[in-house]
């Protein structure tokens, strides 16, 4: 409970209840960053149609604040086009969440890392197709 | 259910008979220890001295061997500093341990801004020091070995007596840091060999803001630098009026843990089996930490691999319990008692100690028990170490099918 009191409503409420928990799987758009070692990873995969995300999933192994975060981004994200998605920062994670304790900013830190991530293996994966090259097997 | 501590080893509950003895000595027994001009001072002075003969008596030390402090880092650093600068000139070589409290490893290295040279050893598995590697980190430049009786994370024990005997043989004082086992398991300063001991009687069911620093006085007479100056209290080694409260709750608590030590440790025992059992029964790939028979009865230092300490703690948010990470800075350190021991970063963020306590009952052990379980599965679920590490075995399983 101590620990509970560090932590605002909707924090806890996307730590209880995580949304979009899971994987993506057959899209390049998915990354996984962070180190366990240091006790935050985040893994996020993207289902991209037509230039906009349709799906977004996630999954993490790490604190209060790194589960909110993962969860609050796939449901930021869905929707987006490129653009936007390119634009997206951790600001907005935090924002969404209604702050999150200094010592933890760096979980919101990690879903952006996570969103460029799987934006660039998305991009890479769709220029080699452009390029005729075959799809990774 | 309403919270169920399971932190023992951060702290205790006091105990209402500790409670009961200390009460009068807040209002009607009010006096100063050191007023010799009348009957409050004289009865003050007289409730320390009983004290000071019940701590004797649990040690089996001589009561003028018995010195009042705050607690057990106060103990910690009056015994290194003091011990450190009494011994100038004669040496200046330390011997402590990897898994030691902050309360010994920051002194420690206070002494060697200092001048000091310090040898810190490693421990094994179960951390636990090798004697053999003691016996040669000793040399005749070694003033002090301090090495803690039973650790605060995962309750290993250490072979005190037998660290005490080569101390003595070599010439050498030993202190052990007794915060977590004074009161739980026996202590014997003499069969022992111990010339220094740090206790502290929040962790026993007593009071905070309360401990003791017994000081050897024969064979061989320990000589100590006081830190604090300002009035001969306590043989001038720790000068204040005394905390006459604390010290009397110290001792009752001390009391009490002694006659029930016995029964006490068996019942927590039992329990603390029980937990255990309970959990990796119905829990995966769980490691315990620490010695499976030199530990602390009432200890349970559990790894859950592919889970996050902080979310484990919160998910079980009506139990209290410590992770095996101080989540306090930027980074997560992970726990150097455990990263000593052979852990790696990754198994040390995945750590909870549980310390149960002379309050907890058989229930609670079970609503514990089914909320670990409950808590690990889910936050499994959303992990995508365990979605690897599931992966990888479902592949061997695969593989498996067309060779057979
Ligand atoms: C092994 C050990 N030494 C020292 C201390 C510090 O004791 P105190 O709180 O009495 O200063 C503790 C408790 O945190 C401990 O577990």
């Amino acid at each position: 409970m101590a620990v509970a009191g560090r932590y605002n409503e909707v924090v806890l409420d996307h730590y209880r209840n995580p949304r979009n928990v899971g994987e993506i799987l057959g899209s390049p758009a998915v990354a996984q960053v962070g180190d366990p070692a240091s006790g935050d990873v985040l893994k996020i995969g993207l289902r991209i149609e037509n230039g906009r995300v349709i799906e977004a999933r996630f999954k993490s192994f790490g604190c209060t604040a790194a589960i909110a975060a993962g969860s609050m981004t796939t449901i930021l994200i869905q929707g987006m086009d490129l653009a936007a998605l390119d634009r997206f920062s951790n600001q907005d994670v935090v924002a969404a969440l209604g702050g999150l304790p200094e010592s933890k900013l760096h979980c919101s830190v990690l879903a952006e890392q996570a969103i460029r991530e799987a934006l660039r293996r998305y991009r890479e994966a769709s220029a080699s197709v452009a390029a005729g090259g075959a799809p990774c097997r | 259910m309403a919270s169920i501590y399971m932190d023992n080893h951060a702290t205790t509950r006091v105990d209402p008979r500790v409670l009961e003895a200390m009460l009068p000595f807040f209002t009607t027994e009010f006096g100063n220890a050191a007023s010799k001009s009348h009957a409050f001072g004289w009865r003050a002075e007289e409730a320390v001295t009983r004290a000071r003969t019940q701590i004797a008596r649990l040690l089996n030390a001589d009561p003028k061997e018995v010195v009042f402090t705050s607690g057990a880092t106060e103990s910690n650093n009056l015994a290194l500093v003091g011990a450190f600068e009494a011994a100038a000139g004669r040496g200046e070589h330390v011997i402590t341990g990897a898994t030691e409290h902050p309360a010994v490893l920051d002194v420690v290295a206070r002494l060697e801004a200092r001048g000091a040279r310090v040898t810190i050893l490693p421990v094994d598995r179960t951390g636990l020091i090798d004697p053999d590697a003691l016996r040669r980190a000793i040399t005749d430049r070694t003033v002090l070995v301090s090495l803690m009786f039973a650790n605060n994370e995962v309750g290993t024990i250490h072979p005190v007596a037998a660290i005490g005997a080569l101390c003595k043989e070599r010439g050498v004082l030993f202190h052990t840091d007794a915060a977590q086992a004074a009161g739980k398991v026996p202590v014997d300063v003499q069969a022992m060999g111990i010339d220094l001991l740090s206790l502290s009687a929040h962790k026993v069911y007593g009071p905070k803001g309360a401990g003791a620093l017994y000081v050897r006085r024969k064979n061989p007479r320990v000589i100590l630098e006081p830190m604090l100056h300002g009035g001969g209290h306590e043989r001038g080694l720790r000068p204040g009026t005394l905390n006459v409260p604390g010290i009397v709750g110290l001792a009752a608590a001390l009391e009490i843990a002694r006659a029930e030590m016995p029964l006490e440790a068996r019942r927590l025992g039992a329990l603390r089996d029980r937990l255990q059992e309970g959990i990796l029964a119905r829990v995966e790939d769980v490691q315990v930490n620490g010695h499976p028979t030199a530990r602390l009865p009432h200890n349970l230092s559990l790894s859950f691999a592919y889970v996050e300490g902080e979310a484990l703690l919160m998910a079980l948010d009506d139990v209290a319990v410590s992770s095996g990470s101080a989540c306090s800075s930027e980074k997560k350190e992970p726990s150097h008692v455990l990263r000593a021991m052979g852990l790696s970063d990754t198994q040390a963020q995945t750590s909870l100690r549980f310390g149960l306590g002379r309050f907890n009952t058989e229930q609670e052990v079970e609503h514990v028990i089914g909320r670990v379980a409950e808590a690990v599965a889910r936050l499994r679920e959303i992990s995508p170490l365990y979605e690897m590490a599931r992966r990888t075995t479902g592949a061997q399983v695969t593989r498996r099918i067309p060779t057979s």
